[in-house]
């Protein structure tokens, strides 16, 4: 394991962000931290970048303690924040080199390297550009290729797609599989679950600080039932009764729409067992579909499906 | 990928702390030289208040000398704390973008940032403080001192600056914003009108002569004041240095120490 962490806790004064979180993760896989804002995800991540200390518990990269071995652990990873990390007022090749000097790489190694990442991420006409100019997808490729300086064992990557069009989305996803294949472990939080399905080996499901749920994709699915019914209703009266009445069963997806997703074993007796429930109780369904559970009733279900629930029901 | 470092590099000890430190310093006099508006007014607005104080409030103002060769020691630690205040911007840019976790997760020694910073400041510092004292002359400043006083000058000046830099990096550590850096470093603009800068203390009402007499600015400035001019110093030279070096000493150990422990959010 190249990544292990045990029994990690974080508070910050009396708000307790991160609550005994295990996690293991295998050289050269991919780990999405998965959860809604506020779950502890980029608390992990700092800890792990010997950013911030735990209050307890502990985190070592490759064997080595975050906490009391910090420099060795600052020389095998790297870090690409949610916030751009780059000198607006320096040129693209000027922000490379100096993470390569300060990378120890040598001013030989480090120009050499940043000649490299520019062509890799398409930025050599801007190379002498200064930052300041470039588009915001420029910035996050450079941003990207400063983390790759020293081709770090382990590089963690905090909500890497985030504000991002379509198009740099999925370059930046063909720029993290391409560090997979590599050889290159991954650390990364989203909020996307779509992204998690696709990138990760393994995914573990934040929700206010402590680990809801931990798997490959298909085992969080399997976690949820075995199929899903979406029950869609005519009106948020219908809707909120059926929760009532179904409660702890379902998920509600949004208050935009009107479905309820319930877990079923996919039998012909469930699917007849909760239209009678409903309509014994005089609650009318519009469309019934079945498939098999994704990632987003994961999500709903095991992060506290009540919270998600309680907001939805009470339509205004 | 299609290459990767050929050589596992080695992370701490001595030469590549140096080496560290000269890489920032390389990154922060660079970052100096291209902000273009800080580097214009830390040169322009001494030069601007020498002329303000010497043509427009010297006249009306009686140090028994020719007024410019009163003011210019003022004008020049005035001048400094412009270049703090700047400083602690620069440091609270560094503190409140992505970029300090980038420094602080690569493996440097946490001091070698600031130390980039600091030593920036006094190389702006050390050039805005030779033009004020070069137009100085050409407006009709005319210092006595000798070459050892000169240095002695330029020796106190430096570790003065030195100590400030420290602390305005230790108050960008601290802000929240870059705006509440250039609030928080402003009693650094302040503090030298209270003082023997621009008007002999003895013309002060009582209370504010006392403040003006144990602030460090004043010792600094009747020390400059004495080398360059001839006035006397006193003892005020021993405290002058006590007071550079405190100041160095408290906010060298603090600032580094707070760049450490402080975290976002």
């Amino acid at each position: 394991m190249i990544v292990e962490a045990s029994g990690l806790r974080k508070a910050f004064g009396s708000t307790v962000v991160l609550d005994d979180v295990d996690l293991k993760v295998e050289e050269g896989s991919v780990l999405a931290l998965l959860g809604p804002n506020g779950a502890g995800k980029t608390t992990i991540v700092r800890i792990l970048t010997t950013l911030s200390r735990p209050d307890r518990g502990r985190a070592t990269i490759a064997g080595h303690d975050v906490v009391r071995e910090s420099t060795t652990v600052r020389g095998m990873i790297s870090l690409t924040g949610q916030y751009s990390a780059v000198d607006d007022e320096q040129t693209g090749r000027e922000n490379l080199v100096m993470v390569g000097r300060l990378m120890h790489l040598g001013r030989r190694g480090a120009r050499r390297r940043a000649m490299e990442l520019l062509e890799r991420f398409d930025l050599v006409e801007a190379k002498d550009r200064r930052v300041k100019g470039y588009s915001g997808g420029m910035r996050r490729r450079l941003d990207l290729a400063m983390s790759l300086v020293a081709a770090p064992r382990v590089i963690f990557l905090d909500e890497p797609t985030t504000g991002l069009d379509p198009a740099s989305r999925t370059t930046m996803w063909a720029a993290i599989t391409e560090l997979v294949r590599a050889g290159t472990t991954v650390v990364l939080t989203t909020q996307y679950l779509e992204e998690a399905d696709r990138l990760a080996d393994r995914i573990v499901l934040l929700d206010r600080g402590r680990v809801a749920a931990s798997g490959t994709a298909d085992d969080l699915k399997a976690q949820v039932g075995g199929e899903r019914l979406d029950l869609e209703f005519a009106d948020p009266g219908e809707l909120a009764r059926a929760v009532d009445l179904l409660g702890g069963r379902g998920s509600v997806s949004g208050p935009e729409r009107l479905v309820l997703g319930v877990a079923s074993d996919g039998s012909a007796d469930h699917l007849h067992r909760v239209l009678d429930d409903l309509r014994s109780a005089g609650v009318g369904v519009a469309r019934v579909t079945s498939h098999r559970p994704t990632l987003d009733d994961v999500f709903l279900t095991l992060t506290a499906a009540s919270r998600v629930l309680a907001p939805a029901a009470v339509p205004a | 990928m299609t290459t990767t470092a050929a050589v596992s590099p080695t992370h701490g000890g001595i030469a590549n702390a140096v080496g560290d430190t000269l890489t920032l310093i390389g990154r922060s006099i660079r970052l100096t030289r291209r902000n273009t508006d800080t580097l214009v007014m830390s040169i322009v607005l001494p030069l601007l208040m020498m002329g303000l104080f010497v043509y427009v409030f010297g006249g009306a103002i009686d140090t028994g000398t020719a007024y410019i060769n009163y003011v210019v020691p003022g004008i020049v630690l005035l001048c400094t704390g412009y270049g703090a205040s700047s400083t602690a911007m620069s440091v609270a840019n560094d503190m409140t973008s992505g970029m300090i976790d980038r420094l602080r997760s690569l493996p440097i020694r946490s001091s070698a940032v600031l130390t980039g910073h600091v030593t920036a400041s006094v190389a702006r510092n050390a050039l805005a403080t030779t033009i004020v004292i070069l137009a100085a002359i050409a407006m009709g400043f005319r210092p006595t001192a000798t070459h050892t006083e000169w240095a002695l000058a330029a020796g106190l000046l430096l570790l003065y600056v030195l100590a400030l830099s420290w602390l305005a990096a230790g108050l960008g550590v601290i802000a929240r914003s870059v705006e509440s850096a250039s609030v928080l470093s402003f009693f650094m603009l302040f503090v030298p009108y209270l003082s023997s800068a621009f008007v002999p203390t003895d013309t002060m009402p009582s209370f504010l002569r006392g403040i003006s007499e144990h602030q460090p600015i004043t010792p600094v400035i009747e020390t400059v004041r004495g080398l360059l001019t001839g006035t006397p110093i006193g003892d005020r030279g021993w405290v002058a240095l006590g007071w550079a070096v405190g100041i160095l000493l408290v906010a060298f150990a603090g600032s580094t120490w707070l760049y450490r422990h402080r975290t976002r959010g």
